[in-house]
């Protein structure tokens, strides 16, 4: 398979976490692993399910095709097949998937010398969806409180588990969640502008450096949080996005059955003016 | 002065994120939940069942110990014996005693027969108290009567809303005009934007009750069409008093959203709940009761009973619910009182369960909060 000229002498042994050298090899330009027979494993086998599910359901329409879990009377209990089995088998799959994933970064960062940055942040992603469909069915006591696998469906489960808290734009979690998802956007247009700004000036005009950026911004609002930092401040934002998005969902239900908007008497009853 | 400005904000943020977290009044699992729709639609209701059950049981033990309803003597008739009896007349003078007596338990536990009747002479119209309370019971007997699509075979008391008190707990006034319209173009709340009591502490508009629970008040705001539509639609305000009403039956039944409807289309009935073809009948309840009857007592009334705008207090969907789905979960008290259902008065009640069944029926329903085959839409 094509490789770059330089890139071969990046393809070392070693640093895998498990199989030793039994899957330490690449297939054209992916690397194998472990970890990527685990991910093609779970991915092949979960999506076998969605299909099974879809072909013994009423619909082949990809927007209305929907893999429900089990009723909440099942509790925490494996449900039969067609009543939210494959709903369950589904989610080990989509887990184990994810996790492999994130496992198979960290051989490749092992490879290569690197931080752990990018499984981590990844992680971030997973541990969301894992709040949805493991940690907060398991606080409330059914695997019937995680949402289906479907596109419309699950965005029916979105809006009536919101309404279930009466007004959820009034849940302190996910008022972070979405300030810190608009803000990642914000931060990623103004760093891509900046970057983009300097080094595509207009024809004939000589390119901009770090230090351009750096000088527009501290003539804009006094401070530049430099060339690092941005990077630093965007992994921040777009991890916080996940992290509070994991947190509104498991603290609606478990630890808050009310309307959202009462939550906030906390704050009506202040000391200060109370 | 950076750094002092520094600490200074985070001891702050520190303070302010202490008393999020130790005072907000957060719950703990086990949580229960009721399903009530198809699994994964996310149609439940949350319950806490270290909460919600207790209300129920503190209400149920407020409930007077009454006589029991003992076969009906039939004479003499309370309309041959006193006078000025405008609406129980045709009672027996037992029943009609044993009435008078049960109001006042439901009422006036304290202050007893003196705070209707003038005492030298009870058949004396001029406290506006009796004039009100006559006016009640004609209430009740229309609720009991003509409105079982939303009360069922249950049916209604004064205690149902009195709960012991003269004038009952949850009420509602028309809003002050000085405050819906206060301070000019800058300072013009038009009624919202502040933690609205009756709307869950959210900060949609804080009365939207003499729009949508008085008069025929339009509540659907949803196009039965799509988009464009002939004319003007319903405004974004109106649109917000909606929400507030159902912020309010929300919160007075303890309920969630999901509890009546899926919120992929609110006005579908197809897809909704079936509570929620009672609750719809209860707002029609609800607007021709403070139509017909509450609101015209306001020229009765003392002006320490009267609102800003002159007009006496009304009532929600609270006044009855207290925070229950069903009223005192369900507790079957009008059945002794037949009296109390006018035209549909059933025929006298031989063998009527006593108090202590009744009870524990209403706590086994309270353990159900969402029973799709209740008394309430079973009586439809």
């Amino acid at each position: 398979m094509s490789m770059l000229s330089y890139e071969r002498k990046y393809r070392v042994r070693g640093g895998t976490l498990l199989g030793g050298d039994l899957f330490d090899f690449w297939v054209g330009p992916f690397y194998v692993g472990f970890f990527g027979v685990t991910t093609i494993f779970f991915s092949v086998l979960g999506t076998a399910m969605l299909v099974y599910g879809a072909a013994i359901g009423p619909t082949w329409n990809l927007w209305q095709i929907n893999i429900a879990p089990p009723d909440i009377s099942y509790g925490l209990a494996l449900a039969p097949l067609k009543e939210g089995g494959i709903w369950q088998i589904v989610t080990v799959c989509a887990i184990g998937a994810f996790v492999s994933w994130a496992l198979r970064e960290v051989e490749i960062c092992r490879k290569l010398g690197m931080g752990y940055h990018v499984p981590i942040a990844f992680s971030a992603a997973i541990f969301a969806y894992i709040s949805l469909v493991v940690i907060r069915p398991v606080l409330m006591g059914a695997w019937g409180h995680a949402f289906p696998y479907g596109i419309l469906s699950h965005l029916d489960w979105v809006s009536n588990v919101g309404y279930q808290y009466l007004h959820f734009h009034y849940n302190p979690a996910h008022m972070l969640a979405v300030t810190f998802f608009f803000t990642t956007t914000f931060a990623l247009a103004l760093h891509g502008g900046a970057v983009l700004s300097v080094l595509n000036p207009g024809e004939g005009k000589p390119i901009g450096t770090a230090e351009h950026i750096n000088s527009f911004f501290r003539d804009t609002q006094g401070y530049s949080i430099g060339e690092l930092g941005i990077h630093r401040l965007g992994l921040y934002l777009a991890i916080a996005a996940g992290f509070f998005s994991a947190v509104c969902i498991i603290i609606s239900g478990p630890f808050w059955t009310r309307g959202w908007p009462e939550w906030w008497n906390w704050w009506l009853e202040l000391p200060v003016w109370s | 002065m950076i750094k002092i400005v520094a600490w200074f904000i985070g001891l702050f943020a520190l303070v302010l994120t202490g008393f999020m977290l130790f005072t907000a009044g957060w719950e703990r699992p086990p949580i229960e939940t009721q399903q009530s729709g198809y699994r994964g639609t996310g149609m439940a209701e949350i319950i806490n069942p270290r909460v919600d059950p207790q209300r129920l049981e503190a209400q149920l033990a407020q409930v007077p110990e009454l006589s029991p309803l003992t076969p009906d003597p039939g004479v003499p008739r309370a309309g041959d014996v006193y006078q000025n009896v405008q609406v129980l007349g045709d009672l027996s003078v037992a029943r009609f005693t044993r009435l008078m007596q049960a109001i006042t338990e439901w009422i006036y536990p304290e202050e007893g027969c003196a705070a209707c009747h003038q005492l030298n002479n009870l058949a004396d119209d001029s406290m506006y108290q009796k004039v009100v309370s006559r006016r009640m019971i004609q209430m009740t007997q229309a609720i009991n009567s003509e409105w079982t699509s939303h009360v069922g075979a249950t049916g209604v008391t004064c205690f149902t809303c009195h709960r012991g008190e003269s004038v009952p707990q949850y009420t509602w006034f028309n809003a002050d005009p000085a405050t819906v319209a206060a301070d000019g173009m800058v300072g013009w709340r038009n009624g919202q934007n502040r933690a609205a009591e009756f709307a869950g502490l959210s900060s949609l508009p804080e009365e939207p009750f003499s729009r949508l629970l008085e008069d025929a008040g339009q509540i659907r705001v949803e196009g039965r069409t799509a988009l464009p539509i002939d004319g003007d639609g319903p405004s974004i305000q109106s649109t917000e008093w909606t929400y507030s009403l159902m912020m309010h039956m929300s919160t007075s039944l303890d309920v969630n959203c999901t509890y009546c409807h899926n919120s992929r289309n609110f006005g579908s009935w197809e897809s909704s709940n079936p509570q929620r073809v009672n609750a719809w009948h209860g707002i029609q309840m609800a607007q021709s009761l403070n139509t017909e009857y509450v609101a015209p007592l306001s020229p009765v009334l003392p002006p320490h009973r009267l609102g800003a705008t002159g007009e006496g207090q009304k009532i929600n969907c609270a006044t009855c619910h207290q925070g229950v789905a069903k009223p005192l979960g369900g507790l079957a008290m009008a059945e002794d009182y037949p009296s109390l259902w006018g035209d549909a008065a059933p025929q006298d009640v031989a063998g009527v369960d006593d108090d202590v069944d009744a009870d524990a029926d209403a706590l086994a329903s309270a353990e159900e909060p969402v029973d799709l085959e209740g008394s309430g839409a079973g009586g439809l």
